[in-house]
């Protein structure tokens, strides 16, 4: 049942254990002199100017939320346009119906200026 | 072909830790990482049902939980964002001026 | 090829006029510039008694809608009219405030249009997806309106702990939903039915399931031990939405409790019952117990509003007993109704009282009430009376058809602990109106007509509802299932 998983399985233990086995063997008999120099983060030998993770604008976030919305209405749409033909008109009627709300949320959206960027 | 219960655990495991990340962890979207775990479970395992049953009634129910949790994100994230603007934090022990 | 029947249009009609009427007022929100004050009210009111109308003329119908998606029965009905008619009192009380405190924003109805669409769907769901998608609807614009006092910090707090928790209660929903479907192959109600009574491969799947949909449903109607965000909530949110959403959401929750258990569980209600007892037993503990050590009253009514949830699922007891059913949708229905007035009226008294920035909401605010305002502190004691379940007040009726329910369902231990903390329970209403007659003060009060029309309606209704309670009953009794 399971037996076409275990070349896999042997793989997954052995590149684990031989990872583990490299960085293990290093700390233990590698040499340890730790200075000022090297301990600095080096990005193309310039000096790391503030923390690594910046707070973006609530701009992007605006602007991701709005796309989540119109993402999901694309999972909607696909399955429909596979079974477009099968669905026949009751389908399209009933894409139509699924959009208006849409489009009266982004009409809203619109004339609120959350798609403004400046 | 993994048998079912092997995704039932799966999914009862995954469902577990985020229940358990909703009531251990203390940063809002963190939680709402966690929820976001337990509707995946709960997603997982209509998926696995309707493939044993050769339906498609539980697949269907998966989109309408991915729509619904889509929602949940935007109102969820606006009001982390509006919580995060006055308070400047968004552990839920800190936002907490309203006390018995 | 789908076929399409016109008459799944028509029997749903009250949904659909009420979503593409919510749709419409949020274009007139935006399009309209400098709009009259008054003209979202209007337009809202407008369409709430639109559907209501709907809704009445719709009496009688039993059949099903969309393949056995939606339930129009006699229950739906009765829940649609209750559920439109709370929303108009709601909104009646909240037009001043929201100007008063400076939220008149016209999304407010909107949203609020959408939460009573959500509730109305819950009414008539005869599907789990459709009873999920119900609760989404009602909760999400829930959610924002408890924010909506923004940048109130109290506000947002409130609207943040309340979707983390309500989307906490959505996951237990969706995995129990997923566990029944595991085990019966079915998410139509009627089927699960039916796959259940034939028996079921993995019971545990549908017994473990069973009691998810309960924990998600029992976070919606603030049953402990899934209250923790009520007094927070409840506290937070303008009281206003507060008053909207511990009518609104409780009918809606407890609609979708009775037609998911009585429609699909009874198989394994010997299972279920002593889990119910428990959670009603608790409720009703915690619900009393700490609202004696509340000072604030919007948290006092809050765990009020809890203990009370504990009444309801009181009667649930029954629920899978041959010949009680019908008594325990009889007994919620008219318990939701008997809360849903009191619960207005005692509302409508505290947005009087309130003043900025939370102001005039301690319970010491309310002395003097009783010498200054004799007709507002008689409606108020009036309110208590019918929370503590004292004749003659609608209370006293509902409390004992509740009982009557859990005895003949042989929970004798339950309406002991419910007689108990109904005297525990007395205590803190009866405070309220001591403070109000016996004690000194000088309380502010804001009358406005829509306000003191509704307090008036409430507090008459109350009373003069009780020495009709009987026949109230019989018509609640007839709100059956479109399967039985």
């Amino acid at each position: 049942m399971l037996t076409g998983y275990i070349p896999i399985a042997i793989l997954l233990i052995l590149s684990v254990g031989l990872g583990v086995l490299v960085i293990v063997l290093g700390g233990l008999f590698g040499p340890k002199r730790p200075s000022k120099r090297k301990s600095a983060a080096y990005e193309s030998g310039m000096q790391p100017i503030g923390p690594g993770t910046r707070r973006l604008p609530v701009r992007f976030y605006m602007v991701a939320v709005l796309f989540i919305l119109f993402d999901i209405e694309v999972l909607f749409f696909l399955p429909w346009a596979v079974a477009f033909r099968d669905l026949g008109l009751y389908g399209l009627i009933a894409m139509i119906v699924f959009n208006i709300p849409i489009i009266v949320g982004f009409i809203y959206e619109w004339k609120k200026g959350a798609l403004e960027w400046e | 072909m993994v048998p079912v219960s092997y995704y039932v655990a799966l999914s009862a495991i995954l469902f577990t830790i985020g229940a358990l990340g909703v009531l251990i962890r203390r940063n809002a979207i963190i939680i709402f990482m966690s929820i976001e775990l337990m509707l995946n479970a709960g997603n997982l395992l209509f998926v696995t049902f309707a493939r044993s049953f050769e339906q498609l009634s539980g697949q269907v129910f998966v989109f309408f939980v991915i729509a619904v949790a889509a929602a949940e994100v935007a109102v969820g994230l606006a009001l982390i964002v509006a919580v995060f603007k006055s308070k400047q934090s968004i552990d839920i022990d800190e936002v907490s001026n309203l006390r018995g | 090829m789908i076929e399409f029947n016109p008459l799944d249009l028509l029997n749903t009609l009250p949904i659909l006029v009420l979503v593409s009427w919510a749709c419409a007022l949020l274009m007139v929100n935006v399009f309209v510039p400098r709009q009259g004050k008054g003209l979202m009210v209007l337009l809202t009111a407008l369409g709430l008694a639109v559907t209501l109308i709907l809704s009445i003329f719709q009496a009688g119908t039993q059949t099903e809608a969309f393949k056995g998606m939606l339930a129009i029965d006699d229950f739906t009905v009765y829940m649609n009219v209750f559920i439109l008619a709370s929303s108009l009192v709601a909104l009646a009380i909240s037009h001043d405030y929201m100007q008063r405190m400076g939220l008149a924003r016209g999304e407010y109805y909107v949203l609020m249009l959408f939460s009573v669409a959500g509730m109305m769907l819950m009414a008539s769901a005869a599907d789990l997806i459709v009873v999920f998608l119900a609760l989404e609807l009602l909760s999400i614009p829930l959610y924002v309106l408890s924010a909506f006092a923004r940048p109130q910090v109290e506000s947002e707090e409130a609207g943040l702990k309340y979707f983390l928790l309500g989307a906490f209660a959505s996951g237990f929903l969706v995995y129990g939903i997923a566990l029944v479907y595991g085990a019966t192959g079915q998410t139509n109600l009627i089927q699960i039915f039916a796959a259940a009574e034939a028996g079921v491969e993995t019971p545990a799947f549908l017994l473990v399931g069973a009691g998810l949909i309960l924990v998600g449903l029992g976070f919606k109607v603030a049953a402990a031990p899934f209250h923790m965000w009520t007094p927070d909530v409840y506290q937070g949110a303008p009281t206003t939405v507060t008053a909207f959403m511990a009518v609104g959401a409780k009918a809606g929750g407890f609609a979708a409790l009775l037609r998911v258990f009585i429609a699909a569980f009874p198989a394994i209600s010997v299972d279920l019952a002593p889990v119910l007892a428990a959670v009603a037993a608790a409720t009703l503990v915690i619900g009393n117990v700490v609202a004696v050590a509340q000072s604030n009253i919007k948290r006092l009514f809050a765990y009020s509003s809890i203990s009370h949830a504990g009444f309801i699922l009181m009667a649930f007891v029954a629920f899978g007993q041959d010949g009680l059913f019908e008594d325990t949708i009889a007994s919620v229905l008219f318990y939701l109704v008997t809360f849903a007035i009191a619960s207005f009226g005692s509302w409508a008294i505290v947005i009087m009282l309130e003043r900025k920035e939370g102001r005039g909401l301690d319970l010491q605010d309310y002395a003097g009430l009783g010498r200054k305002y004799p007709a507002l502190a008689l409606a108020m004691a009036v309110f208590m009376f019918s929370f503590t379940g004292v004749p003659p007040t609608l209370g006293f009726a509902a409390k004992l058809f509740v009982f009557r329910v859990v005895i003949e369902g042989g929970y004798y231990w339950l309406a002991i602990v419910g007689v108990v903390t109904s005297v525990v329970s007395a205590y803190y209403y009866l405070r309220l109106i001591i403070i109000m007659y016996m004690q000194d003060g000088d309380p502010q009060v804001r009358g406005e007509t829509w306000l003191n029309l509704a307090t008036a309606a409430t507090a008459v209704a109350t009373v003069l509802l009780f020495f009709f309670s009987t026949p109230l009953f019989e018509w609640a009794a007839e709100a059956g299932f479109l399967w039985f």
